[in-house]
């Protein structure tokens, strides 16, 4: 920093408001032009001889200053990720997850064992680090929410730690401020107050032990303090559900893979919800046909097209106030104690599933949805027990949440208290109120009237801007912690880097409260366990278990015996009304908006709509004809006295006269990714009605262009997606290869290229399994460096994603089939795209794998037109973002990061399979899958393993069983292409009662 | 006839079609050579050029965006991976085969009428293969790289790959310049050394005089000039065919349907001399007139290249019909009977019908004399054939790709602004090229005219 | 005849003629006189010229049918070498040697050296390019490219005789007989404007 400031009288100085002013102005790559021309200016390095001071200060206190962390800081404190390039290790001990040598090997990655929390959940992950740098997140196959399996949330969240939109300073009304500023800060406001009284603590959904210990110690040492919880997305109807039924808030934890008939009461079990990746992998493992398996069958009422709803052998779409009553009419079936609601005109549907239901008792599942009201979830208790369900494929177990309360009735509690001014000190952990309270809440006015607001979190957003005091918290990756999962669970929280933006953790934060600020991460957490586990001596070495495993063993909610009362349901339901009715659903992408500064999860197709960077408004098809609208047009929604505007998009299987409304758009303070997309559907949404609203829609004149990645949604008749029931596969085993019009091998005038030696990879996809979840789609972007284009650029449909889960529908648009189809490059052995590159830059290699060289292609595309498959992805620009610095810390270092015009697709993981190859090389053998434990990115991301690469020369190995089954299919194989990526047809298991009735997809007429 | 009385008989001889013969050898070559040897450039050509000149900006201009940013600045995507650079790059190719057509194939068919146009035609070639040929290079991903595709000895020890069909494009289109370039020449030596004789100045001497080689019209000279020119036209005319034969392999080698057919060889050929002759006569007729020039292009000349195109005409259109009825019946491909459907009656239907219309209709009217003599109608019925041709590359390339295979991929193709700079910029390049040819070149075979006048005048004894 | 009478800065005699066919009468006397060093330029190809003066067949097309194989060979080589030998790729399960896919290549390296061969090879039987020729400085030659018929004769013949030569040409027809010396003369296009 010795360097003179060059900078000339004539400019006015610039100060840290205005330099971060002009950063927000700028968006994308004009971003990072528009940073290094500030940087570049003599104002700049003015500005930093007045701010460097007091940063100097700040850093002194948390660890000796050198000259690199020095500039590194320098750089953060002015929100410049640019500036931020060098990581340290962590101090700290943390062990690797596998017996890998102590020191790392440069160029080995080694993987940890920690956990994302999503909605307050853990997720047990592996994070790869490649040498200090945290790369990638893979599910860890020890823990039992994740198994190995990785959703899309979880993928993306590594780009979130790099996301150089993170707030990178602790803030003081806007000027950067040290943490002993905020110690002293809290303590001389809390102090005047008489136990408390008046200090307010809102969280989110909190299941951490530690945390809410910490918590607890808080509300012994301030006996009037108040702790409220808020998510906006949260489990409230679970809990009065439970209440209701037992009397005590019990979690549930469900066993699908015991289940031979499942009833989804609006569940979207299968990607909704804290355990829903170890759900769908159960279920699939029942619902998918084996020899000797009896097949389960899924019965789904929604009132919004939801992924679970795409797996039912029967799907009934309704209206979501229309559940309870055919809940009732259900649980009457069974026999219980509830007065009947009115009619719904499924009588038929509902007598079948009740034989079927009573046909399975004790190997039945009744499941009811977050957004249906307590009374659905009580009468779904009550129906598993007259089931005998509990104990067998029902299990409940003491409440995962600590201390659950009514997130709803919480966050209304808090802003009443603000509002009457009787809050004097707030602390916010993580939650964005401001963002997504419930609208009337009327937070942001209620808040203005509380005299110290202290907000902590990853980014300065809403809530930040209009709080006191902005504390920059770590991510996952940067902290000590600890977390419990669906089941109870707890996974130790390890940290695998330094916090890049010297952030604190939660843990660091509510230590300070207690005037303890110098403390730090991995002691509070350490304090805790000790005492947890009274171990004694032997606590470090169980650490050391607890940290390589990712689990700590025997801290799974413990069983529950609990019987459902009756009576709860014995008054009668509100009348079914004929109102507009509005259903309140997480994005798929951003979630609740937390997300909508990832580039990743905004650009990530949206499952059953294929919709990307906007949240929208779903309508059915007869509704939007009814009321002219079409895609794409803005339509106004009003609950209440609340309005706000919002794109539809029509969506075949939607119930009529209904809405189906995404959360989670329109931030104003996201970041620069994330900011004026979608629309803000907080504004009407109430703590009355969190979930079902009712209203009125009209139309506007306006309209915006809702992009998405997939124009055509029929089949056209092509055997692309093939489907049968159970019935007639059994009749036919053969059916499946009877579309193949030229049989299994088609004769060619040459010889063909001899593949029977060594190892021939290959994939089999199981369309049986596939839920259309994504998650592939954001591990192969994670694992691949494939970049992020952009709203305009993917609506001229220049998308890079290497894998993608097309989406058909067929039979009745009113209620249609949804068929979902990974597709990724097949690796055909007559790859017709090699045969026209005239510079052979696409060629085939000995193991069988279609090869893209990079450097040798000249970009003429015409691979591209040449593929049946259109899997080839072209960069039109210079995609990848070369410049940003964070961004480049992420990249997979085995992966070439392209550049501009140049063509690119699914490389079967190659990097990964030359690492396995070079191994086994130096014993002198063949690459085994198993042995090597060689995945590919999308396989091993896959929930429901729904995705299976391998070595078809050998018939050990489960792709050549899967490849010899009857079910097994290639695409377009009349063209001769011979592909390696092969499907496995799908088997529904439909009731013969109900086969016929609409509810019972059929196989792809155009819709 | 005697040697000793040629004037007397000058008189006597009745105009036959081809050419005014009130010329004698100077008059018709001083006309040729005075269009160069003047000083003013004709005020029409001084117009067309500095128009033509401001487009050849905007070309630039595109170029240099094109390569600076990326192909992005196209409307090109997935799956219509190509769109106008391929379509414009198949037009120009078409519009060149003409020249060699006429100045090879009839020249040994022996059809006198070529002989007034056929360096007129030979220059259209050189300039629209120019245009073609930048489009190929320009519309890779990274054009700097695009000589990767020749094969030369080279470090990487990395060679270009024979069974793609770019590499037979890169092949043929090279080929087909230089030798039309070397024809070309060939025919031009003799006029620049007469245009070298007349010069008034010493440096319009000096120019001509370097450029003509020293030609000085000798026996024996004539006698190995008039066995290559022969061969060269022989070789030309296989060329040809072989050209268009081969960019139309760009498509027919691909399996995607719409472009995996059979009959496009033949059909893109048809096509190419259909278009190569409408273009020749587009810029023709201004030409006759404005440089009076009509008893060089006299009435027959029209007539003739009008029932070129009337018969090339009906067997692209025979094409057409064909192409559709292998798709819809014969192939009982479902894919490709889609295609067809597609074309007919899917979003770009009106390209399919525009098409038929420009390119089927339309020149039937070329059936009737008068039509074919009465020079504004013809000219407005070439241009619209120009439009057709352009058309028929559109739904060939665009159709097919837009809807293949998987529905999933479906997409759909609109142009950017600067894909029509790029096509609107060749053709400006292309006119500026045939200002300076017109001003600075002889624009007729001055040798072949006299050859001609000669054989007239007294028919062998 | 001897050297004497015959002057050494001379190169040549023309005679000029306005038709053809007046050339190709006088081109037939020459003949027979018995001279063998002579010539003609004309403004086109006339037909029958070359046996009216004597002069030799060409061998083109023996030279051009060569270039033509050389291109085919060459082209079949270099591709075989390269996707056999040289440069070997599994490409869409083809085999290396797949010869059909070669033929497009061969035709077109055929044809472009059979073009090339016969271009170079015109101008270098003729000795093009060629800055300077006597002829160029005889009187009136300057027509022989549009519209006169000029017959030479070179002053080395052995029958060569200025005196001789000159009136048996001018008997044989012609409408004008000039001598072309070796070196230019310094005629007024020389001294033409150098530009106007």
């Amino acid at each position: 920093m010795n360097e003179t400031p060059n900078t000339t009288p004539s400019e006015p100085e610039l100060t840290l408001a205005e330099a971060r002013a002009q950063l927000a102005k700028a968006r994308g790559r004009n971003y990072w032009r528009s940073l290094e021309q500030l940087a570049s200016s003599g104002r700049f390095h003015a500005m930093m001889e007045r701010e460097m001071p007091k940063q100097a200060i700040a850093v002194s206190e948390w660890d000796p200053i050198d000259r690199r962390d020095f500039i590194r800081l320098m750089g953060a404190s002015l929100a410049l990720a640019g500036l931020t390039a060098c990581t340290k290790q962590h101090e700290e001990k943390i062990v690797p997850y596998v017996t890998a040598p102590e020191e790392i090997i440069p160029g080995k990655p080694l993987f940890y064992a920690t956990a994302f929390s999503h909605g307050g959940y853990g997720y047990g992950v592996l994070a790869e680090s490649h040498m200090g740098r945290p790369t990638k997140v893979e599910g860890n196959p020890d823990h039992p929410a994740s198994l190995g399996a990785a959703d899309a949330f979880v993928q993306a969240s590594i780009l979130q730690l790099y996301d150089p939109d993170r707030s990178q300073a602790h803030l003081k009304l806007g000027r950067s401020a040290t943490w002993n500023e905020f110690a002293r800060d809290i303590e001389a406001a809390l102090s005047p107050l008489s136990n408390g009284a008046g200090f307010h603590i809102l969280s989110e959904t909190v299941t951490s032990p530690t945390l809410a210990a910490q918590i607890r110690a808080i509300l012994e040492k301030y006996p009037q303090a108040r702790w409220h919880r808020y998510s906006p997305v949260n489990q409230d109807n679970a809990l009065e559900g439970a209440k209701l039924a037992f009397g005590s808030p019990v979690s549930v934890r469900y066993a699908f893979d015991k289940a031979a008939v499942v009833l989804s009461l609006d569940a979207d079990f299968l990607s909704h919800g804290p355990g829903h990746m170890r759900y769908a992998r159960d279920f699939m493992a029942r619902h998918t046909p084996e020899l000797g398996k009896k097949m389960s069958r899924l019965y789904s009422v929604e009132s919004s097209p939801n992924l679970t709803g795409a797996q039912a052998d029967h799907k009934l779409s309704v209206r979501a106030s229309q559940v309870e009553h055919i809940a009732r009419a259900l649980a009457r079936g069974l026999g219980l104690n509830v007065a009947l609601g009115d009619t719904t005109g499924h009588d038929e549907w509902i007598s079948a599933v009740l034989r079927d239901l009573k046909r399975s008792r004790g190997e039945a599942i009744v499941i009811a949805g977050d957004n249906q009201p307590a009374i659905v979830h009580a009468l779904a208790h009550a129906m598993n027990d007259a089931l005998d369900n509990h104990g067998k494929t029902v299990e409940l177990i003491e409440a995962v949440e600590a201390d659950p309360v009514n997130h709803s009735a919480s966050i209304k509690e808090l802003s009443t208290a603000m509002a009457a001014g009787s809050v004097k000190v707030l602390l916010m952990l993580g939650a964005n109120p401001v963002y997504n309270a419930p609208a009337d809440c009327n937070f942001t006015d209620a808040l203005a009237k509380v005299p110290l607001a202290i907000h902590h979190g990853l980014y300065f957003d809403e809530t930040a801007k209009v709080s006191h005091w902005h504390l920059a918290a770590t991510h996952y990756l940067e902290e000590w912690g600890d977390v419990r999962a669906f089941d109870g669970t707890a996974t130790i929280v390890q940290p695998l880097i330094e916090p890049l933006y010297g952030g604190r953790s939660a843990y660091e934060v509510l230590s300070t409260v207690l005037g303890r600020s110098s403390r730090k991460g991995l002691e509070i957490v350490q304090e805790y366990w000790k005492e947890a586990s009274n171990a004694g001596d032997a606590f470090d070495s169980q650490w050391r278990h607890w940290l390589r495993d990712g689990v700590i063993p025997s801290t799974a909610g413990g069983v529950q015996k609990a019987v459902a009362k009756s009576g709860f349901g014995s008054g009668a339901p509100a009348p079914l009304s004929s109102e507009f009715e509005f259903i309140f659903q997480p994005d798929y992408g951003v979630w609740d908006g937390n997300y909508a500064n990832n580039g990743w999860l905004q650009e990530m197709p949206r499952p059953l709509t294929q919709v990307v960077w906007d949240n929208v408004l779903l309508l059915s098809p007869q509704t939007a004809a009814a009321r002219g609208i079409k895609s794409g047009d803005v339509v106004k929604l009003a609950v209440g006295s609340r309005e706000v505007e919002a794109p539809a998009y029509v969506q075949p299987g939607h119930p009529d006269n209904a809405a189906t409304v995404y959360l989670g758009g329109g931030r104003t303070a996201a970041g620069r990714t994330g900011d004026g997309t979608g629309f803000n559907a907080y504004a009407v949404r109430t703590s009355e009605q969190p979930w079902i609203a009712f209203g009125t829609l009209s139309s506007t004149t306006s309209s915006v262009d809702v992009v998405t990645t997939q124009e055509h949604h029929s089949l056209d008749g092509r055997h692309l997606y093939r489907i049968a029931t159970l019935e007639d596969f059994i009749k036919d085993p053969k059916w499946v290869q009877a579309y193949d019009e030229f049989g299994q091998d088609p004769t060619s005038i040459y010889p063909g290229f001899d593949y029977s030696k060594g190892n021939q990879w290959g994939m089999v996809i199981n369309l049986n399994a596939c839920i259309g979840c994504n998650a592939c789609v954001v591990a192969c972007q994670a694992e691949n460096n494939i970049p992020v284009v952009g709203k305009d650029q993917v609506r001229r449909g220049r998308e890079m994603h290497w894998i993608r889960v097309d989406r058909y529908f067929g039979g009745d648009p009113a209620n249609p089939s949804t068929a979902l189809q990974p597709v990724t490059c097949m690796h055909c052995e007559n790859a017709p795209c090699e045969s026209v590159c005239p510079v052979a830059a696409t060629t085939h290699s000995a193991d069988g794998i279609n090869q893209m060289v990079y450097n040798r292609c000249v970009g003429t595309r015409y691979c591209s037109n040449n593929c049946p498959y259109k899997v080839r992805r072209f960069n039109f620009y210079k995609f990848a973002d070369h410049t940003t610095p964070s961004l480049k810390l992420q990249r997979n270092p085995d992966v070439t990061v392209r550049s501009r015009g140049v063509m690119e697709k699914c490389t079967y993981c190659i990097q990964r399979i030359s690492v396995a190859r070079i191994a086994a090389k130096k014993q002198g053998r063949l690459v085994n899958v198993k042995q090597d434990g060689l995945q590919t990115a999308c396989q091993q991301a896959c929930p429901t393993r729904a995705i299976v690469f391998g070595d078809i020369n050998n018939p050990e190995d489960d792709i050549a069983k899967l490849r010899a089954s009857p079910l097994s299919y290639g695409m377009l194989i009349e063209l001769n292409t011979r592909p390696r990526t092969t499907y496995m047809a799908r088997i529904r298991n439909p009731n013969p009662e109900l086969e016929g009735s609409s509810s019972a997809p059929q196989q792809g007429e155009p819709v | 006839m005697s040697a000793s009385a040629p004037e007397k008989t000058m008189g006597y001889v009745e105009i036959p079609e081809v050419l005014d013969l009130h010329h004698t050898y100077d008059t018709a070559t001083d006309k040729i050579n005075d269009v160069i040897l003047k000083k003013k450039t004709p005020v029409p050509i001084a117009v067309a050029m500095g128009i033509c000149f401001l487009l050849v900006g905007l070309l630039f201009t595109t170029i240099t965006k094109l390569v600076s940013t990326g192909i992005g600045i196209w409307g090109n995507n997935q799956p219509v991976a190509w769109a106008f650079d391929i379509i414009n790059f198949v037009w120009w190719i078409g519009i060149g085969h003409a020249g060699t057509l006429i100045s090879a194939i009839l020249f040994l068919f022996r059809q006198e009428w070529r002989t007034s146009i056929n360096r007129f035609a030979e220059a259209m070639t050189i300039f629209a293969v120019m245009c073609a040929g930048m489009y190929p290079v320009l519309h890779v991903g990274r054009p700097w790289l695009a000589y990767w595709l020749f094969p030369y000895v080279n470090v990487m020890q990395m060679w270009p790959q024979f069974r793609s069909p770019l590499m037979w494009d890169v092949f043929a289109v090279s080929t087909y310049f230089t030798i039309s370039l070397l024809f070309w020449y060939t025919g031009l030596i003799p006029d620049l050394a007469s245009l070298r004789d007349r010069a008034k100045t010493r440096v319009s001497r000096f120019i001509t005089g370097v450029l003509s080689m020293g030609w000085r019209g000798s026996a024996r000279h004539w006698q190995r000039y008039d066995i290559i020119y022969l061969l060269l036209a022989g070789l030309s005319t296989p060329l040809v065919v072989s050209v268009h034969s081969i960019v139309s392999l760009d498509f027919a080698v691909a399996q995607l349907p719409g472009w995996h057919t059979s009959i496009f060889p033949p059909y893109f050929v048809a096509g190419a001399i259909y278009s190569g002759f409408a273009m020749v006569l587009t810029l023709a007729i201004p030409v006759r007139s404005y440089f009076g020039f009509k008893d060089f292009i006299t009435q027959r000349h029209l007539d003739a290249m009008s029932k070129v195109m009337l018969a090339t005409g009906l067997i692209v259109m025979y094409g057409y019909a064909m192409e559709a009825f292998i798709a819809l019946v014969y192939s009982g491909n479902p894919n490709e009977a889609f295609m067809m459907k597609n074309r007919m009656f899917g979003p770009y239907a009106w390209s399919y019908w525009m098409l038929i219309t420009c390119n089927g209709v339309i020149p039937q009217l070329l059936w009737f004399k008068r039509v074919r003599l009465h020079t504004p109608t013809l000219w407005v019925i070439t241009v619209v054939i120009n439009i057709g041709m352009w058309l028929e590359r559109f739904v060939i390339i665009v159709t097919s790709l837009h809807r293949d295979f998987l529905p999933s991929s479906w997409g759909m193709y609109a142009p950017t602004k600067w894909d029509i700079f790029m096509f609107i910029g060749t053709i400006g390049f292309f006119g500026f090229m045939m200002c300076l040819f017109l001003r600075f070149i002889p624009m007729f075979a001055g040798f072949e005219l006299r050859e001609l006048l000669h054989k007239k005048k007294s028919p062998p004894h | 005849m001897s050297e004497t009478d015959s002057n050494p800065s001379l190169y040549a005699v023309i005679a000029e003629f306005s038709t053809p066919e007046a050339m190709l009468k006088a081109a037939e006397k020459v003949r027979d006189a018995g001279y063998t060093r002579v010539d003609a330029l004309t403004p086109f190809p006339v037909h029958g010229i070359v046996e009216a003066l004597g002069i030799p067949k060409s061998r083109m097309a023996g030279l051009v049918l060569t270039g033509a194989i050389v291109g085919c060979i060459f082209g079949f080589a270099l591709q075989t070498w390269l996707t056999v030998y040289q440069y070997p790729h599994v490409i869409s399960g083809r085999p290396y040697f797949s010869w059909p896919n070669y033929i497009p290549v061969i035709f077109e390296t055929t044809v472009l050296f059979a073009g090339l061969t016969a271009f170079v090879g015109m101008l270098v039987r003729n000795n093009l390019p060629r800055p300077y020729h006597p002829i160029f400085s005889a009187p009136r030659v300057e027509d022989a490219t549009t519209s006169k018929f000029v017959i030479l004769i070179e002053a080395a013949d052995p029958k060569f005789n200025l005196k001789e030569t000159t009136e048996f040409l001018r008997k044989s027809g012609a409408e004008f007989v000039g001598e072309a010396p070796f070196e230019a003369a310094d005629t007024e296009r020389n001294r033409a404007p150098l530009l106007s």
